[in-house]
Protein backbone atom coordinates (compact mmCIF):
# COMPACT_ATOMS: atom_id res chain seq x y z
CA UNK A 1 0.00 0.00 0.00
CA UNK A 2 3.13 2.60 -0.71
CA UNK A 3 4.01 3.09 -3.90
CA UNK A 4 7.32 2.10 -5.87
CA UNK A 5 9.91 4.42 -5.96
CA UNK A 6 10.39 7.07 -8.50
CA UNK A 7 11.65 10.26 -9.46
CA UNK A 8 9.82 13.74 -8.73
CA UNK A 9 9.73 16.98 -11.11
CA UNK A 10 7.52 20.07 -10.29
CA UNK A 11 7.72 22.20 -13.54
CA UNK A 12 6.42 25.96 -13.27
CA UNK A 13 5.55 26.46 -17.34
CA UNK A 14 3.35 23.98 -19.42
CA UNK A 15 6.12 23.95 -22.04
CA UNK A 16 8.81 22.73 -19.37
CA UNK A 17 6.24 19.75 -18.53
CA UNK A 18 5.71 18.88 -22.02
CA UNK A 19 9.57 18.86 -22.13
CA UNK A 20 10.00 16.85 -19.05
CA UNK A 21 7.38 14.19 -19.69
CA UNK A 22 9.11 13.49 -23.26
CA UNK A 23 12.20 12.78 -21.57
CA UNK A 24 10.56 10.11 -19.72
CA UNK A 25 10.32 7.87 -22.83
CA UNK A 26 6.98 6.81 -22.02
CA UNK A 27 7.46 5.98 -18.32
CA UNK A 28 6.36 9.29 -16.54
CA UNK A 29 3.04 9.86 -15.53
CA UNK A 30 1.37 13.21 -15.06
CA UNK A 31 0.48 14.80 -11.28
CA UNK A 32 -2.68 16.79 -11.46
CA UNK A 33 -4.87 16.41 -8.29
CA UNK A 34 -3.76 13.00 -7.68
CA UNK A 35 -7.20 11.67 -6.20
CA UNK A 36 -7.49 8.58 -9.16
CA UNK A 37 -3.08 8.27 -9.51
CA UNK A 38 -1.94 8.16 -6.13
CA UNK A 39 -4.40 5.34 -5.28
CA UNK A 40 -3.20 3.32 -8.40
CA UNK A 41 0.13 4.08 -7.35
CA UNK A 42 -0.45 3.13 -3.66
CA UNK A 43 -1.57 -0.33 -5.44
CA UNK A 44 1.56 -0.41 -7.38
CA UNK A 45 -0.84 -0.42 -10.21
CA UNK A 46 1.05 2.20 -11.88
CA UNK A 47 5.01 2.22 -11.57
CA UNK A 48 6.08 5.29 -13.34
CA UNK A 49 9.73 6.26 -13.32
CA UNK A 50 8.86 10.15 -12.68
CA UNK A 51 6.06 11.84 -11.86
CA UNK A 52 5.86 15.29 -13.32
CA UNK A 53 3.97 17.59 -10.78
CA UNK A 54 2.00 20.33 -12.52
CA UNK A 55 0.63 21.96 -9.58
CA UNK A 56 3.04 24.68 -9.74
CA UNK A 57 1.85 25.61 -13.38
CA UNK A 58 -0.12 28.68 -12.86
CA UNK A 59 -1.02 29.32 -16.52
CA UNK A 60 -3.19 26.29 -16.28
CA UNK A 61 -5.78 27.44 -13.44
CA UNK A 62 -8.59 29.70 -14.68
CA UNK A 63 -11.90 29.88 -15.45
CA UNK A 64 -13.31 32.98 -18.03
CA UNK A 65 -15.78 33.91 -20.76
CA UNK A 66 -14.13 33.35 -24.35
CA UNK A 67 -16.93 34.59 -27.17
CA UNK A 68 -20.15 32.30 -26.62
CA UNK A 69 -18.12 29.80 -24.86
CA UNK A 70 -16.78 29.25 -21.15
CA UNK A 71 -12.68 28.16 -21.05
CA UNK A 72 -11.51 26.33 -18.09
CA UNK A 73 -7.56 25.59 -17.71
CA UNK A 74 -6.80 21.90 -17.16
CA UNK A 75 -5.91 22.40 -13.47
CA UNK A 76 -8.46 24.11 -12.41
CA UNK A 77 -9.79 22.13 -9.20
CA UNK A 78 -13.43 20.57 -8.77
CA UNK A 79 -14.26 22.91 -5.72
CA UNK A 80 -13.61 26.17 -7.78
CA UNK A 81 -15.94 24.87 -10.69
CA UNK A 82 -18.53 24.04 -8.22
CA UNK A 83 -18.58 27.57 -6.67
CA UNK A 84 -18.01 29.66 -9.87
CA UNK A 85 -20.66 32.19 -10.51
CA UNK A 86 -19.92 32.32 -13.99
CA UNK A 87 -20.43 28.23 -13.88
CA UNK A 88 -23.68 28.44 -11.93
CA UNK A 89 -25.21 31.18 -14.49
CA UNK A 90 -23.23 29.87 -18.05
CA UNK A 91 -23.27 25.77 -17.55
CA UNK A 92 -25.90 25.44 -15.09
CA UNK A 93 -25.91 21.57 -15.58
CA UNK A 94 -22.11 21.27 -15.44
CA UNK A 95 -22.78 23.07 -11.73
CA UNK A 96 -25.47 20.89 -10.60
CA UNK A 97 -23.24 18.29 -11.50
CA UNK A 98 -19.94 19.21 -9.34
CA UNK A 99 -22.03 18.45 -6.31
CA UNK A 100 -22.09 14.36 -7.47
CA UNK A 101 -18.13 14.49 -8.34
CA UNK A 102 -16.78 12.61 -5.10
CA UNK A 103 -16.38 13.97 -1.75
CA UNK A 104 -15.26 17.40 -0.09
CA UNK A 105 -11.65 16.76 0.11
CA UNK A 106 -11.30 14.79 -3.21
CA UNK A 107 -12.66 17.83 -4.80
CA UNK A 108 -10.78 20.41 -3.16
CA UNK A 109 -7.53 18.13 -5.18
CA UNK A 110 -9.06 16.75 -8.29
CA UNK A 111 -8.67 19.04 -11.32
CA UNK A 112 -11.06 19.31 -14.88
CA UNK A 113 -7.95 18.27 -17.11
CA UNK A 114 -7.25 14.86 -14.79
CA UNK A 115 -10.15 13.53 -14.61
CA UNK A 116 -11.26 13.97 -18.53
CA UNK A 117 -7.32 12.07 -18.70
CA UNK A 118 -8.53 9.14 -16.59
CA UNK A 119 -11.80 9.16 -18.88
CA UNK A 120 -13.80 7.38 -16.21
CA UNK A 121 -16.89 6.10 -17.92
CA UNK A 122 -18.99 6.64 -14.80
CA UNK A 123 -17.29 10.19 -13.98
CA UNK A 124 -19.31 13.69 -14.16
CA UNK A 125 -16.72 16.07 -16.07
CA UNK A 126 -15.92 13.47 -18.87
CA UNK A 127 -20.04 12.93 -19.50
CA UNK A 128 -20.33 17.18 -18.90
CA UNK A 129 -17.53 16.65 -21.79
CA UNK A 130 -19.71 14.98 -23.62
CA UNK A 131 -23.13 16.57 -22.87
CA UNK A 132 -21.58 20.57 -24.02
CA UNK A 133 -19.65 19.01 -26.88
CA UNK A 134 -16.28 20.48 -24.88
CA UNK A 135 -13.09 21.08 -27.20
CA UNK A 136 -9.74 19.75 -25.42
CA UNK A 137 -6.84 22.17 -26.22
CA UNK A 138 -3.97 19.65 -25.56
CA UNK A 139 -0.42 20.74 -25.95
CA UNK A 140 2.47 18.44 -27.02
CA UNK A 141 6.34 18.32 -28.40
CA UNK A 142 4.57 19.69 -32.15
CA UNK A 143 2.77 22.42 -30.32
CA UNK A 144 -1.63 22.88 -29.44
CA UNK A 145 -3.83 21.45 -31.15
CA UNK A 146 -7.66 20.88 -30.46
CA UNK A 147 -9.59 17.63 -30.01
CA UNK A 148 -13.51 17.64 -29.53
CA UNK A 149 -14.38 15.27 -26.71
CA UNK A 150 -16.46 13.01 -28.54
CA UNK A 151 -13.20 11.93 -29.98
CA UNK A 152 -11.14 12.12 -26.99
CA UNK A 153 -12.85 9.36 -24.93
CA UNK A 154 -12.11 6.14 -26.45
CA UNK A 155 -13.09 3.44 -23.96
CA UNK A 156 -13.45 3.27 -20.49
CA UNK A 157 -10.03 4.99 -18.42
CA UNK A 158 -8.97 5.48 -21.74
CA UNK A 159 -8.31 8.54 -24.09
CA UNK A 160 -6.41 9.25 -27.21
CA UNK A 161 -3.90 11.90 -25.91
CA UNK A 162 -0.60 10.29 -27.51
CA UNK A 163 2.28 9.58 -24.26
CA UNK A 164 4.04 12.95 -23.92
CA UNK A 165 0.76 15.48 -24.74
CA UNK A 166 -0.88 17.48 -21.73
CA UNK A 167 -3.91 18.92 -21.68
CA UNK A 168 -4.12 22.74 -21.29
CA UNK A 169 -7.52 23.51 -21.58
CA UNK A 170 -11.07 22.61 -22.49
CA UNK A 171 -13.72 25.27 -24.08
CA UNK A 172 -17.23 24.60 -23.59
CA UNK A 173 -19.95 26.17 -25.49
CA UNK A 174 -23.13 27.86 -23.98
CA UNK A 175 -25.99 26.61 -24.28
CA UNK A 176 -28.80 28.89 -24.86
CA UNK A 177 -31.85 26.38 -23.37
CA UNK A 178 -34.36 27.14 -21.06
CA UNK A 179 -35.01 23.98 -19.28
CA UNK A 180 -32.43 21.76 -17.77
CA UNK A 181 -31.59 18.73 -15.51
CA UNK A 182 -29.10 16.75 -13.98
CA UNK A 183 -30.11 13.12 -12.36
CA UNK A 184 -27.74 10.79 -10.57
CA UNK A 185 -27.49 7.67 -8.55
CA UNK A 186 -24.71 6.07 -6.62
CA UNK A 187 -24.59 3.70 -4.36
CA UNK A 188 -23.00 6.52 -1.88
CA UNK A 189 -23.49 10.04 -2.41
CA UNK A 190 -20.51 11.07 -4.28
CA UNK A 191 -19.21 7.61 -5.31
CA UNK A 192 -19.10 6.81 -9.02
CA UNK A 193 -22.58 6.86 -10.89
CA UNK A 194 -24.46 3.12 -11.49
CA UNK A 195 -26.29 5.75 -13.98
CA UNK A 196 -26.57 9.39 -14.77
CA UNK A 197 -28.49 11.76 -17.14
CA UNK A 198 -28.58 15.49 -18.05
CA UNK A 199 -30.71 17.01 -20.15
CA UNK A 200 -31.78 20.40 -21.98
CA UNK A 201 -34.06 21.90 -24.01
CA UNK A 202 -34.67 24.91 -25.91
CA UNK A 203 -39.01 25.41 -26.06
CA UNK A 204 -40.15 26.57 -29.58
CA UNK A 205 -43.77 27.50 -30.64
CA UNK A 206 -44.89 23.86 -30.78
CA UNK A 207 -42.69 21.28 -29.25
CA UNK A 208 -38.80 22.17 -28.68
CA UNK A 209 -36.12 23.75 -31.12
CA UNK A 210 -33.65 22.52 -29.36
CA UNK A 211 -32.56 19.40 -27.11
CA UNK A 212 -28.70 17.65 -25.87
CA UNK A 213 -28.97 14.40 -23.84
CA UNK A 214 -25.89 12.82 -22.09
CA UNK A 215 -26.11 9.77 -20.40
CA UNK A 216 -23.25 7.65 -18.16
CA UNK A 217 -22.90 4.53 -16.13
CA UNK A 218 -24.14 2.97 -18.88
CA UNK A 219 -21.50 2.01 -21.57
CA UNK A 220 -17.40 2.31 -21.97
CA UNK A 221 -17.19 5.93 -22.12
CA UNK A 222 -20.08 8.68 -21.66
CA UNK A 223 -22.17 9.09 -24.31
CA UNK A 224 -24.54 11.81 -25.84
CA UNK A 225 -27.79 10.32 -27.20
CA UNK A 226 -28.33 12.62 -31.13
CA UNK A 227 -30.81 10.22 -32.25
CA UNK A 228 -32.93 11.01 -29.03
CA UNK A 229 -32.80 14.73 -29.08
CA UNK A 230 -33.62 14.80 -32.94
CA UNK A 231 -37.03 12.41 -32.03
CA UNK A 232 -37.35 14.97 -28.78
CA UNK A 233 -37.52 17.94 -31.68
CA UNK A 234 -40.01 16.11 -33.77
CA UNK A 235 -42.59 15.53 -31.24
CA UNK A 236 -45.56 17.56 -29.49
CA UNK A 237 -44.91 18.44 -26.06
CA UNK A 238 -47.56 16.96 -23.25
CA UNK A 239 -48.12 14.54 -20.19
CA UNK A 240 -46.94 11.66 -21.85
CA UNK A 241 -43.51 13.06 -23.45
CA UNK A 242 -41.27 12.01 -19.88
CA UNK A 243 -42.19 8.23 -20.09
CA UNK A 244 -41.48 8.40 -24.42
CA UNK A 245 -38.03 9.87 -23.94
CA UNK A 246 -37.53 7.27 -20.82
CA UNK A 247 -37.98 4.59 -23.26
CA UNK A 248 -36.35 6.12 -26.02
CA UNK A 249 -33.18 6.65 -23.62
CA UNK A 250 -33.02 3.01 -22.34
CA UNK A 251 -33.23 1.70 -25.71
CA UNK A 252 -30.25 3.70 -26.93
CA UNK A 253 -28.03 1.62 -24.26
CA UNK A 254 -26.88 -2.23 -23.73
CA UNK A 255 -25.14 -1.66 -20.34
CA UNK A 256 -22.79 -4.30 -19.19
CA UNK A 257 -23.25 -6.24 -15.14
CA UNK A 258 -20.50 -5.78 -12.96
CA UNK A 259 -19.78 -6.03 -8.73
CA UNK A 260 -21.67 -2.95 -8.62
CA UNK A 261 -25.29 -3.38 -10.51
CA UNK A 262 -26.84 -5.98 -13.36
CA UNK A 263 -27.37 -4.62 -16.62
CA UNK A 264 -30.59 -4.86 -15.91
CA UNK A 265 -30.60 -2.31 -12.79
CA UNK A 266 -28.74 -0.43 -14.80
CA UNK A 267 -31.06 -0.01 -17.36
CA UNK A 268 -34.39 0.39 -15.30
CA UNK A 269 -32.50 3.13 -13.46
CA UNK A 270 -31.25 5.27 -16.00
CA UNK A 271 -35.24 4.91 -17.45
CA UNK A 272 -36.27 6.69 -13.83
CA UNK A 273 -33.47 8.89 -14.26
CA UNK A 274 -34.69 9.99 -17.39
CA UNK A 275 -38.25 10.43 -16.56
CA UNK A 276 -37.13 12.54 -13.37
CA UNK A 277 -35.14 14.42 -15.76
CA UNK A 278 -37.59 14.73 -18.60
CA UNK A 279 -39.79 15.95 -15.94
CA UNK A 280 -38.10 18.75 -14.23
CA UNK A 281 -36.42 20.04 -17.70
CA UNK A 282 -39.95 20.87 -18.59
CA UNK A 283 -40.39 22.08 -15.12
CA UNK A 284 -37.64 24.83 -15.18
CA UNK A 285 -39.56 28.35 -15.79
CA UNK A 286 -38.18 29.21 -19.05
CA UNK B 1 15.82 10.65 -5.00
CA UNK B 2 15.52 12.93 -2.04
CA UNK B 3 14.09 15.95 -1.32
CA UNK B 4 13.60 18.93 1.48
CA UNK B 5 10.26 19.61 2.72
CA UNK B 6 9.85 23.34 4.24
CA UNK B 7 6.05 22.96 5.83
CA UNK B 8 4.20 24.46 8.25
CA UNK B 9 2.15 21.80 10.23
CA UNK B 10 0.25 23.55 12.95
CA UNK B 11 1.73 26.41 13.08
CA UNK B 12 5.16 25.27 13.82
CA UNK B 13 7.80 24.95 10.93
CA UNK B 14 9.54 22.04 10.20
CA UNK B 15 12.62 21.52 7.80
CA UNK B 16 12.50 18.01 6.34
CA UNK B 17 15.35 16.68 4.25
CA UNK B 18 16.04 13.37 2.73
CA UNK B 19 12.25 13.35 2.00
CA UNK B 20 11.88 10.34 -0.56
CA UNK B 21 9.26 11.90 -3.21
CA UNK B 22 6.96 9.04 -3.01
CA UNK B 23 6.57 9.65 0.51
CA UNK B 24 2.72 9.84 1.17
CA UNK B 25 1.95 12.73 3.54
CA UNK B 26 -0.22 10.22 6.03
CA UNK B 27 3.79 9.06 6.79
CA UNK B 28 5.08 12.01 6.89
CA UNK B 29 3.25 13.18 9.45
CA UNK B 30 2.97 9.77 11.41
CA UNK B 31 6.31 8.23 10.96
CA UNK B 32 8.62 11.68 10.58
CA UNK B 33 7.32 13.74 12.87
CA UNK B 34 5.23 11.63 15.07
CA UNK B 35 2.05 12.94 14.40
CA UNK B 36 0.22 10.14 15.57
CA UNK B 37 -3.37 11.92 15.82
CA UNK B 38 -4.27 11.04 12.18
CA UNK B 39 -5.51 8.12 10.91
CA UNK B 40 -4.33 5.75 8.63
CA UNK B 41 -7.77 3.52 6.91
CA UNK B 42 -8.12 2.64 3.71
CA UNK B 43 -5.03 4.32 2.14
CA UNK B 44 -6.49 4.69 -1.16
CA UNK B 45 -9.06 7.62 -0.87
CA UNK B 46 -12.23 6.11 0.25
CA UNK B 47 -12.46 6.05 3.94
CA UNK B 48 -11.25 9.80 5.03
CA UNK B 49 -9.52 8.99 8.29
CA UNK B 50 -6.63 10.64 7.24
CA UNK B 51 -8.02 13.68 6.58
CA UNK B 52 -6.09 16.88 7.28
CA UNK B 53 -6.23 20.61 6.34
CA UNK B 54 -3.93 21.75 3.70
CA UNK B 55 -3.92 25.61 3.67
CA UNK B 56 -6.96 25.92 5.00
CA UNK B 57 -9.28 23.23 2.95
CA UNK B 58 -9.77 19.55 3.72
CA UNK B 59 -7.90 17.32 1.63
CA UNK B 60 -6.68 13.02 1.62
CA UNK B 61 -3.39 13.10 3.12
CA UNK B 62 -2.93 9.57 1.85
CA UNK B 63 -3.57 11.04 -1.36
CA UNK B 64 -0.93 13.75 -1.38
CA UNK B 65 2.63 13.12 -1.19
CA UNK B 66 4.47 14.77 1.17
CA UNK B 67 6.93 16.89 -1.23
CA UNK B 68 3.79 18.97 -2.65
CA UNK B 69 3.13 20.57 0.28
CA UNK B 70 6.34 22.16 0.15
CA UNK B 71 5.57 25.43 1.27
CA UNK B 72 2.26 24.83 2.48
CA UNK B 73 0.27 25.27 5.40
CA UNK B 74 -0.78 21.68 7.21
CA UNK B 75 -3.69 21.46 10.01
CA UNK B 76 -3.82 18.24 11.39
CA UNK B 77 -6.16 16.99 14.68
CA UNK B 78 -3.17 17.94 17.31
CA UNK B 79 -3.41 21.51 16.15
CA UNK B 80 -7.50 21.81 17.07
CA UNK B 81 -7.10 21.55 20.48
CA UNK B 82 -5.85 19.72 23.57
CA UNK B 83 -7.75 17.23 26.19
CA UNK B 84 -7.78 20.13 28.36
CA UNK B 85 -8.72 22.56 26.02
CA UNK B 86 -11.03 21.28 23.12
CA UNK B 87 -11.75 23.71 20.29
CA UNK B 88 -15.28 24.31 19.61
CA UNK B 89 -15.94 21.34 17.08
CA UNK B 90 -14.29 18.72 19.66
CA UNK B 91 -16.40 20.00 22.57
CA UNK B 92 -19.59 19.36 20.62
CA UNK B 93 -18.66 15.42 19.43
CA UNK B 94 -17.91 15.08 23.33
CA UNK B 95 -21.32 17.03 23.98
CA UNK B 96 -23.09 14.66 21.55
CA UNK B 97 -21.50 11.49 22.19
CA UNK B 98 -19.99 11.76 18.26
CA UNK B 99 -17.76 9.32 18.51
CA UNK B 100 -17.58 5.58 20.21
CA UNK B 101 -14.18 3.46 19.04
CA UNK B 102 -12.76 7.08 17.51
CA UNK B 103 -10.69 5.99 15.06
CA UNK B 104 -12.47 7.79 12.11
CA UNK B 105 -12.61 10.73 14.09
CA UNK B 106 -9.82 12.93 13.56
CA UNK B 107 -10.68 12.92 9.90
CA UNK B 108 -14.42 13.32 10.67
CA UNK B 109 -13.12 16.39 12.83
CA UNK B 110 -11.18 17.90 10.15
CA UNK B 111 -13.57 17.57 7.43
CA UNK B 112 -16.25 19.02 9.84
CA UNK B 113 -13.79 22.07 10.47
CA UNK B 114 -13.68 22.67 6.46
CA UNK B 115 -17.15 22.83 6.61
CA UNK B 116 -17.50 25.01 9.47
CA UNK B 117 -15.03 27.30 8.25
CA UNK B 118 -15.85 27.35 4.30
CA UNK B 119 -19.32 26.17 3.84
CA UNK B 120 -22.68 27.36 5.12
CA UNK B 121 -24.21 23.78 6.55
CA UNK B 122 -27.75 25.43 6.62
CA UNK B 123 -29.31 21.87 6.23
CA UNK B 124 -28.48 18.27 7.31
CA UNK B 125 -28.68 17.39 4.35
CA UNK B 126 -25.65 19.55 3.90
CA UNK B 127 -23.68 18.36 6.73
CA UNK B 128 -24.18 14.54 5.43
CA UNK B 129 -23.30 15.47 1.91
CA UNK B 130 -20.40 17.12 3.38
CA UNK B 131 -19.40 14.36 5.72
CA UNK B 132 -20.26 11.37 2.78
CA UNK B 133 -16.28 11.15 2.11
CA UNK B 134 -15.70 9.83 5.73
CA UNK B 135 -16.68 6.75 6.83
CA UNK B 136 -17.79 5.31 10.42
CA UNK B 137 -18.19 2.03 11.44
CA UNK B 138 -19.70 2.60 14.63
CA UNK B 139 -22.19 5.62 15.34
CA UNK B 140 -24.49 5.14 12.32
CA UNK B 141 -23.30 9.12 11.94
CA UNK B 142 -26.32 10.61 13.68
CA UNK B 143 -24.56 12.07 16.70
CA UNK B 144 -22.15 13.15 14.28
CA UNK B 145 -24.12 15.21 12.59
CA UNK B 146 -25.78 16.56 15.68
CA UNK B 147 -22.36 17.60 16.72
CA UNK B 148 -22.00 19.98 13.60
CA UNK B 149 -25.34 20.99 13.50
CA UNK B 150 -24.69 22.36 16.86
CA UNK B 151 -21.04 23.76 16.13
CA UNK B 152 -22.65 25.49 13.32
CA UNK B 153 -25.51 26.89 15.31
CA UNK B 154 -23.09 27.95 18.33
CA UNK B 155 -20.81 29.30 15.41
CA UNK B 156 -23.82 31.32 13.76
CA UNK B 157 -24.73 32.75 17.09
CA UNK B 158 -21.49 34.33 18.07
CA UNK B 159 -21.26 35.57 14.67
CA UNK B 160 -24.62 37.75 15.23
Amino acid sequence: MKPARFDYIAPKTLAAAVDALAASNGEGKLLAGGQSLLPLLNFRMARPSVLVDLNGIKELSFIERRGDSVVIGALTRHCQIELSPLIASELPVMSAAMRHVAHLAIRNRGTIGGSLSHADPAAELPMMAMFYGARLTVQGPAGRRTIAAKDFFVDALTNCLEPEDIVAEIEFPVLRHDGWAFEEVARRFGDFALASIAVSIKRGRSGLDEARVAVMGVADTPLRLENVEKQLCEIEIDGGTPDRFSEWVTSSVTPNSDLHASAEYRKHLLGELAKRAMQAALATKG
Amino acid sequence: MTMNVSVAINGIRHDVSGVEPRLLLSDFLRDTLGLTGTHVGCEHGVCGACTVLMDGHSVRSCLTLAVQVNGSEITTVEGLGTPEALNALQTQFREHHGLQCGFCTPGMLMTGEDLLRNHPLATDEEIREGLSGNLCRCTGYQNIVAAIRSAAAIRREKAR
